[in-house]
């Protein structure tokens, strides 16, 4: 069964290939069968890969597959080959399954689309495809070809509805701003070729070990940089402001955005190179605190947004932020594992989203929502279950049993602390304000415009089956891994482990269930103050709101702590005005001359054919006896 | 027999050569121009005699021959392409067909 590695992203490949050719040609119901069958049956033989791997483990847990030479140039010789791990096997499934129930949702809900619905099925194969080849390569140059390929589609989607202009600004910032980070990372990657002779992942983990000292320069250099790539994919500080803006494109794909692709990229890197990062621990702590802060900072973000999505989006920024923490103080399994159940849940979310957002007919305004949950009870249920998972409501929903695990091996772990977990614990009070706040404006209270608005309420089969699917899993799936207080049952991190190194744990003289008992009272008092602020009395925040301060707050707040403006002012400005400045560049003078020589050259030849037949011949005659002149004279 | 010798023959084919020379680059009517290059023609033709006659070889009357059927097929090609000229613009001034200057 392992032998079929390859068919996993090769599926969507050919579904891109097939619908990229004859797309246009095909009738609609047929472009959607490629389009999600394709991701579907990888979705079915990532199944099969991962029970054959459970059932009957390959030596070493790990697996490699050598498809074909790439490149051979002197030593340098990078192969297409597939590695699967317990890290890939569960980036996979999650990949390939969330993947799949978003382009069986997107068969139905893009179905109103006058045109581009085979373009975007395309699209989305090549997004999964590229996303898949991430998180199966062997070397750090096939991972990084995926990487491109993610931030390519990533472009492709947001942009999907291009006649906007808005539409292709949001992608153009969206890719321009990925590629900081990924220059850092292409740097990165020069230097663990130039010093360690290799990219393929396992050799590059063993030799870094050997060869670099803990903290050594080139260890940091390297870290770092791949730090940076992972920053700009995953949309964290400082490289964060592409991520608000990528809700242009339609709502499934900010669901594969941000559950399945893309956004987690940057957590699969650093897990993946997680040696480099032990043997620098300044980054490594770096990569914690910068966690930290994103996640309190879109944290606070999403309170102030009115744009469903763009809430949602902050929230993703937040929940990849625990990601980094929990990479950061080395708490890998626990990373994966909320990446995981994250996935579940945020495209329960925006999938549910999308349903309200097409019933009001693109409305996006929560202001403008409200009461929905008569009307949308099957939205209604599938996002207050998803809420509920964000803000890791206890015991019942999936994101208690991770982000439990993030906060309480943020306290043991040798590198953490409790200014991290005070951190973390203060991030899920904001997270469960933010979620139910989303939950209150949309589907409680009184319907917030005037004229009762025609609902569209016509969810299909194929956007039930997804909604419902994901809303199971982010209830169970957290029961993969229970905490020694609730069953000891860590199957998942069990099973990581064969890939990733166990979290360095520091005896700790607090208990684990006084830290889940606090951070689940955390989580419904937060509960707690969203009903206050949002659905009990309005008034107090719009009140709040409408002093000047409160007002100048909000506007800093919902422009994303106007790192927008920031990087204007920084970068974008004078980079314009030095573009202006040399506008008649200094370097093409030179050219401009060549180019002058030339058009001297054409004016004099181009005078010398008069289309006189005389001057012609005339020419021709002196050309001869200058000839005979030359051979008599000699 | 007093032979001619042979420079009178080239010396008198310099000048044809030059008078035919003159008419191609002084005429402007085309037809005159045609008739300067026979002339020019026929100048080459009586230097190859001359010369084959200085050297008693045949190979000078038998370039004659080639440049006489050379002659021929480069007139009839010619005053073909001068009648073509005339339906088009109405002229045989040489200086008037200046439509591909550049």
């Amino acid at each position: 069964m392992l032998d079929y590695l390859w068919l996993i992203p090769a599926l969507p490949f050919a579904g891109f290939i097939i619908l990229a050719v004859i797309g246009a040609r095909i009738p609609r119901p047929v472009a959607a069968a490629i389009g999600a069958g394709s991701v579907g049956i990888s979705a079915l033989v990532a199944l099969g890969i991962a029970a054959a791997f459970i059932t009957a483990p390959p030596h070493g847990h790990v697996y490699t597959q050598l498809l074909w030479g790439w490149i051979s140039v002197s030593g340098f010789k990078p192969d297409i080959a597939l590695t699967i791990d317990a890290l890939s096997l569960v980036m996979v499934l999650v990949i390939a399954g969330v993947g799949f129930m978003i382009h069986l949702y997107s068969t139905e809900s893009m179905a109103g689309e006058k045109e581009g619905y085979s373009r975007f099925f395309a699209y989305m194969n090549l997004f999964v495809g590229s996303m898949l080849t991430l998180v199966l390569a062997d070397n750090l140059l096939l991972l990084y070809f995926g990487w491109e390929g993610v931030g390519l589609c990533s472009y492709l989607l947001i942009g999907f509805w291009y006649k906007d202009p808005a539409n292709g600004r949001a992608a153009m910032k969206a890719f321009i701003v990925t590629r900081v980070g990924d220059t850092a990372m292409a740097v990165g990657l020069f230097i663990i070729y130039h010093n360690l002779g290799t990219l393929q992942i396992h050799e590059v983990l063993v030799r870094a070990a050997q060869q670099w000292p803990a903290g050594s320069t080139l260890a940091i250099a390297a870290a770092a940089l791949l730090l940076g790539g992972a920053v700009g994919k995953s949309a964290q500080l400082p490289l964060q402001t592409w991520l608000p803006d990528a809700m242009a494109g339609p709502t499934p794909v900010s669901a594969l955005i941000h559950a399945a692709t893309m956004v987690t990229a940057g957590v699969y890197l650093i897990a993946r190179t997680h040696v480099l990062f032990t043997l620098a621990p300044q980054v490594q702590l770096a990569v914690a605190v910068i966690g930290a802060a994103t996640l309190l900072l879109a944290g606070i973000s999403a309170l102030t947004q009115w744009d469903i999505k763009r809430a949602l989006a902050y929230s993703t920024m937040s929940q990849i932020g625990y990601m980094f923490l929990a990479l950061g103080v080395g708490a890998w399994s626990a990373a994966i594992f909320h990446f995981m159940v994250h996935a579940f849940f945020k495209a329960l979310l925006f999938l549910s989203a999308g349903v309200v957002i097409d019933a009001l007919h693109h409305e996006r305004d929560m202001f403008k929502m409200g009461g929905l949950r008569l009307q949308l009870p099957l939205a209604f249920w599938c996002f207050l279950i998803g809420s509920a998972s964000l803000s890791a409501l206890p015991l019942i929903t999936a994101g208690f049993y991770s982000k439990d695990l993030i906060l309480w091996e943020t306290w043991t772990s040798a590198s953490g602390g409790p200014w991290l977990w005070a951190a973390g614990l203060a991030g899920a009070l904001l997270t469960s304000i933010y979620a139910f706040r989303m939950v209150f404006l949309t589907f409680y209270g009184k319907p917030h415009s005037e004229a009762p608005r025609q609902i569209a309420n016509h969810s299909g089969l194929r956007i039930r089956i997804p909604l419902i699917t994901l809303a199971v899993l982010s209830l169970i799936g957290g029961f993969v891994q229970l905490p020694e207080t609730l069953g000891n049952l860590p199957l998942f991190s069990e099973f990581i482990t064969t890939a990733l190194p166990a979290t360095v744990a520091m005896s700790s003289t607090s208990s684990e269930g006084t830290m889940q008992s606090l951070s689940g009272s955390v989580s419904l008092f937060g509960v707690f103050i969203a009903y206050i602020f949002f659905l009990y009395n309005p008034l107090y925040a719009r009140n709040f709101v409408e002093k000047p301060f409160g007002y100048a707050l909000h506007c800093f707040l919902y422009g994303g702590w106007n790192f927008d403006r920031l990087y204007d002012a920084l970068f974008v400005r004078p980079l314009v005005l030095a573009a202006r400045a040399n506008k008649r560049d200094v370097i093409d003078l030179l050219y401009r001359l060549i180019a002058l020589l030339h058009i001297v050259s054409n004016h004099l030849l181009s005078a010398a054919q008069s289309g006189l037949v005389r001057r012609y011949a005339f020419g021709i005659a002196i050309g001869a006896v200058i000839i005979i002149g030359m051979v008599v004279l000699r | 027999m007093t032979s001619v010798p042979a420079e009178y023959g080239l010396i008198l084919a310099a000048l044809l050569f030059a008078i035919g020379l003159a008419g191609v680059l002084a005429r402007r009517n085309i037809i005159f121009i045609l008739l300067s290059i026979e002339i020019m023609l026929n100048a080459a033709g009586l230097a190859f005699i001359s010369a084959g006659s200085k050297w008693g070889q045949a190979d000078g009357q038998v370039m004659f021959i080639f440049i006489l059927v050379m002659a021929a097929a480069e007139v009839s090609v010619g005053l073909a392409i001068v009648l073509q000229l005339f339906h088009r613009i109405r002229t045989v001034n040489s200086d008037e067909a200046n439509t591909m200057r550049g």
